[in-house]
């Protein structure tokens, strides 16, 4: 079981993860398949967009329904930085992470007042909030969303114009992501998280401020989701309030569900099964939702455990 | 501002506040009976809608069409329940979300199949088309106040069954007591299917009369599912009175926001600001209003004391 273990370690778990997106995106490189490197890209983005809703989910026990925000958000950062002439990823992508994490705070704040289902809730609907934000933005497109001024730079040269440049800091990102969060999440940090998820109560009386932790939490996920934000807005060349429309974010959700809650890497997990369902079906018929929606029910249905369980094992969530 | 387009408003906000209370009744009832988070609720509205229309088309009768496609929303309903709802029931919230997600893919998914995206003519019954003299100046829909009466009606006779029947106590007692009610010996789960198939069967009446007004197709019941669920948050979960109260609040807020938020702000801005700001922000006013109930009263208005 030892090396079980380390192969469960944070580090080797992002290194797993982005040596297998690396050696899809080399096949697509020698394929020359400009497709499916900006497929990669967005698959990359998107997972580090889940993996960072697994967090909230399966760690801190929060269910978000309003996930897109952030996101949102992060895509928005790009779009206006642009507008403004700034294009540095250096810039752009913290820029992406404060916004995100400052909103993922600041209505968390509220937010974490109530529990359950009330929290699933309140979450929508501060993510509808901004969606009519953004919509109203008629500097940025209001409702149609605009093209960004360009693809953002990274150290002044113009790498990720081609697709596998946006590929590669895609998923560098989803790696870092995956590592940071993986070692929050084995820290004492997110043993705290954890306990107040199964019971509040007995870490309130150790004297650990819950509340304070689970704000943490909220702004450290919501920041990486600005991230993947920024990233799906590059790779799109285009931002619009329909990043922040609540089917995203319950598309988020059956990501993470997907591919289990109980781990990280089951974010990674549902991400590409949703994405690579949405290529393979979306292929063969213009209803492909209706394959998606059957999945999802069955795997509703039948699972309980999540896809990741179902293969490895793994522990309780 | 005038008094005919203040009262036609106020009129115009009570008439969707009633229809959000049909489609919020029963989604509450279920959340407070069974913990169970419903997003397929608004798919349901949508199915009531797709159905009346088409029996009012099949029989040239609205009547006759309204009563067979109703009983056609509570089958549907049930076979819902059967097939999917009721394999959920006692599972987190996590994989409710999930499974009823993915019966709304799924749902609205077929219904575009079969019908297509073209929205679906649903006819008004002839006699109610017209509309009348309120007082002097102000012609108002009847079919609006036919929807009002509805509403109100429903709500009346809800609050009946609720607080005056046996089955009622069993709905109020099982959404702060499940475990008590249950090991008094009554079978939560044939109530379950019940409040169930009667709410679905509320939305499903909801969409028919909506139907006339906005237009039948197969995402009418997006926009719809996530305001009855701001309603149903902001009057407490299980409570219909709260839904009442709430759907009434919501219903009259979007639509004076909607209609007067220009003009008021043209108060305090230039009017340009103002022409961009308005929209926005009559669009956000419910979820104000939600973030600040849950803010003030985290379960609600009416809704358990414990969260």
């Amino acid at each position: 079981m030892a090396r079980m273990s380390r192969l469960r370690s944070p580090g080797a778990i992002a290194l797993l993860v982005t040596l297998g997106f690396l050696a899809a995106l080399a096949v697509a490189y020698v394929q020359d398949s400009t497709y499916w490197m900006a497929t990669l890209a967005r698959m990359a983005a998107l997972a580090l967009s889940a993996v960072s809703l697994s967090f909230l989910v399966g760690q801190a026990g929060l269910v978000s329904f309003g996930h897109a925000a952030p996101v949102g958000i992060g895509a928005y950062a790009v779009l206006i930085a642009g507008e403004f002439g700034v294009r540095e990823v250096m810039i752009v992508l913290p820029l992406a992470f404060a916004a995100a994490a400052l909103f993922s705070a600041l209505t968390g704040a509220i937010a974490l007042r109530t529990r359950g289902v009330y929290f699933i809730m309140i979450t929508l609907a501060f993510a509808q909030m901004a969606f009519y934000v953004a919509a109203s933005l008629s500097a940025f497109g209001g409702d149609d969303g605009m093209a960004i001024a360009g693809r953002s730079t990274f150290l002044g040269e113009r790498i990720l114009r081609r697709d596998h440049g946006l590929a590669l800091l895609a998923i560098g990102l989803l790696g870092v992501g995956l590592f940071v969060l993986g070692r929050v999440t084995a820290s004492k940090f997110g043993l705290v998280l954890r306990a107040a998820r199964d019971n509040e109560t007995r870490v309130r009386a150790l004297g650990l401020a819950t509340y304070g932790h689970r704000l943490a939490a909220l702004a450290l996920a919501g920041g990486v989701a600005g991230l993947s934000g920024a990233l799906l807005a590059n790779q799109a060349e285009f931002v619009s309030p329909s990043y922040m429309n609540w089917h995203v974010s319950g598309q988020a959700i059956v990501m993470v569900a997907l591919g289990g809650a109980g781990h990280l890497v089951g974010g990674v997990i549902g991400a590409v099964a949703v994405t690579l369902l949405d290529e393979a079906i979306g292929h063969y018929t213009e209803y492909w939702k209706l394959g998606l929606g059957l999945v999802v029910v069955g795997a509703a249905l039948l699972r309980g455990r999540g896809l990741l369980r179902r293969i490895v094992g793994g522990q309780h969530d | 501002m005038s008094t005919v387009l203040l009262v036609s408003q106020l009129l115009n906000g009570l008439q969707l506040g009633l229809v959000l209370f049909l489609v919020a009744a029963g989604l509450t009832l279920v959340f407070g009976v069974m913990d169970f988070i419903n997003l397929a609720h608004g798919v349901q509205y949508m199915l009531g809608a797709y159905l009346v229309a088409m029996c009012v088309g099949f029989t040239g009768h609205f009547g006759l069409g309204l009563l067979l496609g109703l009983i056609g929303a509570l089958v549907l309903g049930i076979v819902l329940e059967w097939l999917v709802f009721r394999h959920l029931t006692r599972r987190d919230h996590l994989e409710q979300v999930l499974g009823t997600f993915g019966v709304i893919l799924v749902v609205t998914e077929g219904v575009r199949m079969i019908f297509g995206t073209a929205p679906l003519a649903m006819p008004m019954p002839v006699a109610l088309s017209g509309s009348v003299t309120l007082f002097p100046g102000l012609n108002y829909p009847v079919w609006r106040l036919v929807i009002i009466a509805v509403g109100l009606a429903v709500a009346g006779l809800l609050w009946f069954l609720v607080h005056r029947t046996r089955l009622g106590m069993l709905v109020r007692a099982g959404s702060t007591h499940p475990g008590i009610v249950s090991a008094l010996g009554v079978n939560i789960d044939r109530l379950f299917l019940f409040v169930f198939a009667f709410g679905a069967m509320l939305a499903g009446l909801a969409g028919a009369m909506a139907g006339p007004l906005v237009s039948v197709e197969p995402t009418m019941g997006d926009n719809v599912l996530i305001i009855a669920f701001v309603v149903v948050v902001i009057g407490g979960i299980g409570s219909i009175k709260g839904a009442f109260v709430g759907a009434l609040a919501v219903g009259l807020v979007d639509t004076l926001g909607r209609a007067f938020a220009v003009d008021l702000l043209r108060l305090v801005m230039d009017r340009s600001a103002a022409a961009t700001a308005g929209p926005a922000l009559s669009s956000m006013l419910i979820y104000v209003l939600m973030a600040l109930v849950l803010g003030l009263r985290p379960s609600g208005l009416f809704g358990p004391k414990k969260a």
